[in-house]
């Protein structure tokens, strides 16, 4: 989205000189391999490019890009990075995040970046768990979850990441995970190219305090099965053969169906660029626990003014209306009395 | 004075001075009311100082003492830095405001009330045994009665304005009167109510205006108008001019003088929120407003904003500032340019959202954890507060510091004439970008260090997104000097900790010396900040025209304090430091320097009368 001359750059243009020091094993190295080697695609800049994060193991992450980056506070990233592209919308800006930074002590600040439509590109590693204060259950953690701190189970209902973004009416929502590179770049990609928020949630997995969360979703053995992959404008359709698809009952409730029960008809077409969230919502909302079959891919992609340019826009109207500012013109906007 | 002194009936007798007191319910219209008369009151050429006083509920039950709302106004025809210790005359809507504000008036004032508001369900309301009017307890003062809510009804019936209606328009029958009393033009106020309202309400406003101007000529309730003549005031071009105006006109400056783009990230809170409105008209000049979800993504989208280029601020009262405290320690650590503006309200809590109070220099000074140092600046009359946040962009900008602004609700709200300055004499604030590489490599390339420190002010380069080959990552973890890497190496985190204290204490070789004023040789030095500054000047100059020799030191800077304040302190035997909060300057000194100093301290949501530090000065002599 830079304005200036596109300059070609490598992927080790990208790269920092620290030393990337998350656990080894952790589902954090693919997600960097995949920007770092997906901003050359873009054809974008390293100096136009900004990462913000909070705090928590994801948060490292703009240490590791070789770009402007801040390491911020926990659960502000969203409000900072809206800082930075308010007053640059020239500028690319990235917040990386993670599920307990940005549902539990930043939720607040998630879903109003999300409805004012900033210009960001929120990417949600969620594990799961708390890593860094090692191994507290997090907002998105299981009912039942035996944590540090929660001994005997948590009793805490779960947030979806995704239904709750919708439900702020987000203009770009998808999901992708840790162990498809391809899938990831081709979804960080669409993000990339939409204009205004993009929330991205990656399933990512800590080997050390929440080892195999999505093993039953995107295990190799089990993910033919268990992945649903969104298309804009097909039949939603997965499984060997494309044996099982998604329907809408009369009800309006989305339901996992065998094909051969039902005509091909009444297959749900996904349709990403529909005005009205409640599709994808139901999309998100179709999966309730770790061993249910779960969407993937772009679950909404609307058009709406982003927030940075809408207040450059009333910054340029201001001035066509009024002229440039005078200072002892304002000073005199009250009225004046002169003295001697 | 005396308001009521003898004179040839109808001749306009002149009067120094004059303290106006409106008092209404918080529906009446009392702040406009003010207003009005203080705007007719500048541009005739009085000096003024204004108190508005009104309640945190936006209308508490009607009639009661709770609910009233008034507005004092100080007029002369001379240099005066304060509201009023008494008003001379109180104008009171209704039972409830008489109780309230009459003890306030000087012994022989004036009260006008109307009179349609002492019905016994009034008086109930206003928990009144018996009705004062009548009951001699007002015996002390001169009393004029009169029905104004019959009397604009009357008035404005032949328009077909519905008597409830006509309710609503009484507060322009009281300013009428008072303009009449006073001899106020009435021809910028006529033209101000035909501009502001419509159709009805339009004639009903200017009908009870006409009406009470022609009530106090025609009735023979006061022998004779007053007059307080022009000021002679230094010359040049004035405008009235409240704090928050000043604030906000002062942020557009900044932007102007440091020609940068300017945000506010901003959460509303009384009684910093008209800074955000006024801010929000002037996005001509570059500036860009954001009414954020909260305070902390205020203060947030402001660091954000400085990060990547432009002069942030955000601004608040003291809870906001509690909430903003990470952002402002992140802000110490990344050591961006950021202002942070309190506007100081009655605390903890809550507590007096609408009250004035100084007691947010501790929050400012040590707000937040670890050893995370800023500079202070702070306010002292309404028109300084144009002043003072130019004064702490310029220290946020060439020390890539957060800086925090101290205002106060009655510098906010309070207004006062205002001779303006030529913009072409305020201060050029620039700063440069970073736009090169600053060092070498062992290697020979050459790269950015983000903490390579100016070695005279030890500020950082500020190289903002954009700029080719500067790009460099900043976060909350130590760092290393100098590159800027994370680095969590024992004597490193010392070195840092002590180089972000050096730079702000090195402020103080930038900022002017303190100063004396009054007698240099006195013994007794009244020490003060912030907007004690007209209550002290008026007490200061009563105690001096009594023949005793006093000095007096006002600090805008607060952190660092200039360098000489200690040497200054050293000289007097007796030092009196009067606060609004429980002596919070007065134990820094204490602690900085190891004098003896007295905390004189006033915790009521109101600011100092000039009689109570009088008193309080006098007590040094004995």
């Amino acid at each position: 989205m830079s304005e200036t001359a596109v300059r070609v750059t490598m992927k080790k243009d990208w790269m920092s000189d620290q030393e990337v020091r998350w656990c080894p094993g952790c589902g954090d190295y693919g997600i960097l391999q995949a920007v770092q080697q997906l901003m050359p695609e873009l054809g974008v800049v390293p100096e136009r490019t900004v990462f913000v994060s909070g705090i928590g193991c994801s948060s490292r992450f703009p240490y590791y890009m070789n770009t402007y980056g801040m390491h911020s506070i926990h659960g502000r990233a969203p409000a900072i990075a809206t800082g930075v592209a308010v007053a640059r919308p020239d500028l690319d800006v990235w917040v990386v995040t993670g599920d307990g930074d940005a549902l539990s002590i930043g939720g607040n600040h998630l879903i109003h970046a999300l409805r004012r439509n900033v210009n960001l590109k929120i990417l949600l590693f969620n594990n799961r768990i708390y890593g860094l204060t090692k191994g507290q259950y997090s907002p998105t953690s299981e009912i039942g979850k035996v944590t540090k701190s929660t001994p005997f189970g948590s009793v805490d209902h779960p947030f979806n990441p995704l239904s709750l973004v919708i439900g702020s009416e987000a203009t770009f929502v998808a999901r992708t995970h840790d162990l498809d590179r391809k899938h990831m770049m081709g979804v960080l990609r669409a993000a990339y190219e939409h204009r205004g928020a993009s929330f991205v949630e990656i399933f990512q997995n800590c080997n050390v305090f929440n080892d195999g969360a999505f093993e039953g979703i995107i295990g190799r053995q089990v993910r033919e099965e268990m992945m649903i992959d969104l298309k804009h404008g097909e039949p939603i359709r997965f499984g060997t053969d494309g044996r099982k698809g998604v329907v809408m009952g009369g009800d309006g409730q989305l339901r996992i169906v065998e094909v051969a029960d039902v005509s091909v008809d009444e297959l749900l077409v996904h349709d990403a660029h529909r005005a009205d969230p409640a599709l994808a919502f139901a999309l998100a909302c179709i999966t309730h626990d770790k061993h249910q079959a779960t969407p993937f891919g772009v679950f909404r992609d609307v058009k709406r003014d982003d927030y940075g340019h809408l207040v450059a826009a009333q910054l340029v109207q201001a001035s066509e209306r009024k002229g440039p500012g005078d200072l002892a013109a304002l000073l005199r906007s009250n009225g004046t009395w002169t003295i001697g | 004075m005396t308001i009521t002194s003898p004179q040839a009936k109808g001749a306009t007798e002149a009067l120094p001075y004059v303290v106006v007191r409106f008092a209404g319910d918080s529906g009446d219209g009392m702040q406009v009311t003010g207003d009005r008369f203080t705007s007719v009151s500048a541009s005739f050429g009085n000096d003024l100082s204004t108190f508005p006083d009104f309640p945190a509920e936006i209308r508490a039950p009607a009639g009661t003492v709770n609910g009233v709302s008034s507005f004092q106004i100080h007029i002369s025809d001379h240099d005066i830095t304060t509201p009023g210790d008494a008003p001379n005359v109180l104008i009171a809507m209704n039972s409830a405001a008489l109780k309230a504000d009459v003890h306030l008036l000087v012994p022989g004032g004036l009260v006008i009330v109307n009179s349609d508001n002492f019905e016994a369900r009034d008086l109930e309301k206003a928990e009144y045994e018996t009705n004062p009017l009548t009951d001699g307890s007002l015996r002390n003062y001169r009393v004029v009665e009169i029905p104004m809510t019959s009397l604009t009804q009357r008035v404005t019936e032949p328009l077909g304005v519905k008597a409830r209606d006509a309710e609503r328009s009484k507060n322009f029958f009281a300013l009428g009167l008072i303009s009449w009393l006073y001899t106020r033009p009435t021809e910028p106020t006529i033209k101000w109510i035909e501009k502001r309202f419509k159709d009805l309400v339009r004639d009903s406003n200017l009908a009870a205006f006409r009406a009470g101007y022609n009530f106090g000529e025609t009735t023979e309730l006061f022998d004779h108008p007053y007059e307080v003549r022009p000021a002679k005031l230094p010359a040049g071009e004035y405008t009235n001019v409240s704090g928050n105006t000043a604030l906000a006109w002062g942020i557009v400056a900044a932007g102007q003088l440091s020609k940068l783009p300017v945000l506010l990230g901003s959460y509303p809170i009384t009684p910093a929120s008209d800074v955000l409105h006024e801010l929000s008209k002037h996005k001509h000049f570059g500036v860009r407003t954001v009414q954020a979800e909260d305070e902390i993504a205020a203060a947030g989208m402001a660091l954000g904003a400085a990060f990547a280029g432009h002069l942030a601020y955000t601004t608040t009262s003291g809870p906001g500032v509690a909430l903003k405290s990470e952002t402002m320690s992140l802000a110490v650590s990344l050591e961006l340019p950021l202002v942070l503006v309190d506007i100081q309200r009655g605390g903890p809590s809550t507590g007096l959202p609408t009250k004035t109070e100084a007691a947010d220099l501790n929050l400012a000074m040590y707000g937040r954890h670890s050893e995370a140092p800023l500079p202070i600046v702070a306010a002292y009359r309404p028109s300084h507060c144009f002043d003072a946040v130019i004064e702490a962009s310029r220290i946020a900008l060439k020390y890539r510091t957060p800086v925090i602004l101290l205002s106060d609700g009655y510098l906010a709200n309070g207004s006062e004439p205002w001779n303006l300055p030529d913009v072409a004499t305020l201060p050029d604030i620039s700063t440069a970008f970073a736009t090169e590489p600053n060092h070498t490599a062992p290697d020979g390339t050459p790269e950015f260090w983000p903490y390579l420190r100016d070695p005279e002010t030890l500020a950082r380069p500020w190289a903002i997104p954009g700029t080719p080959l500067l790009m460099h990552r900043i976060g909350g973890i130590e760092k290393e000097d100098g590159t800027g890497n994370i680095d969590y190496t024992p004597a490193n985190h010392e070195k840092m900790v002590r180089l972000r204290q050096a730079k702000i204490d090195g402020i103080a070789r930038d900022i002017p010396l303190a100063e004396v004023v009054g007698d240099a040789d006195a013994h007794v030095c009244v020490l003060g900040w912030g907007s004690t500054w007209g209550a002290i000047s008026s007490a200061v100059e009563l105690v001096r025209a009594g023949g005793k020799k006093v000095a007096w030191i006002h600090l805008t800077h607060l952190n660092p304090f200039p360098v000489n304040l200690g040497e200054l302190l050293r000289g007097f035997s007796r030092v009196v430091v009067p606060e609004l909060n429980g002596g919070q300057l007065c134990r820094i000194v204490r602690a900085n320097y190891l004098i003896d100093a007295r905390s004189v301290s006033k915790i009521q949501g109101r600011p100092f009368r000039s009689a109570e530090l009088v008193n309080e000065i006098e007590k040094e002599f004995s």
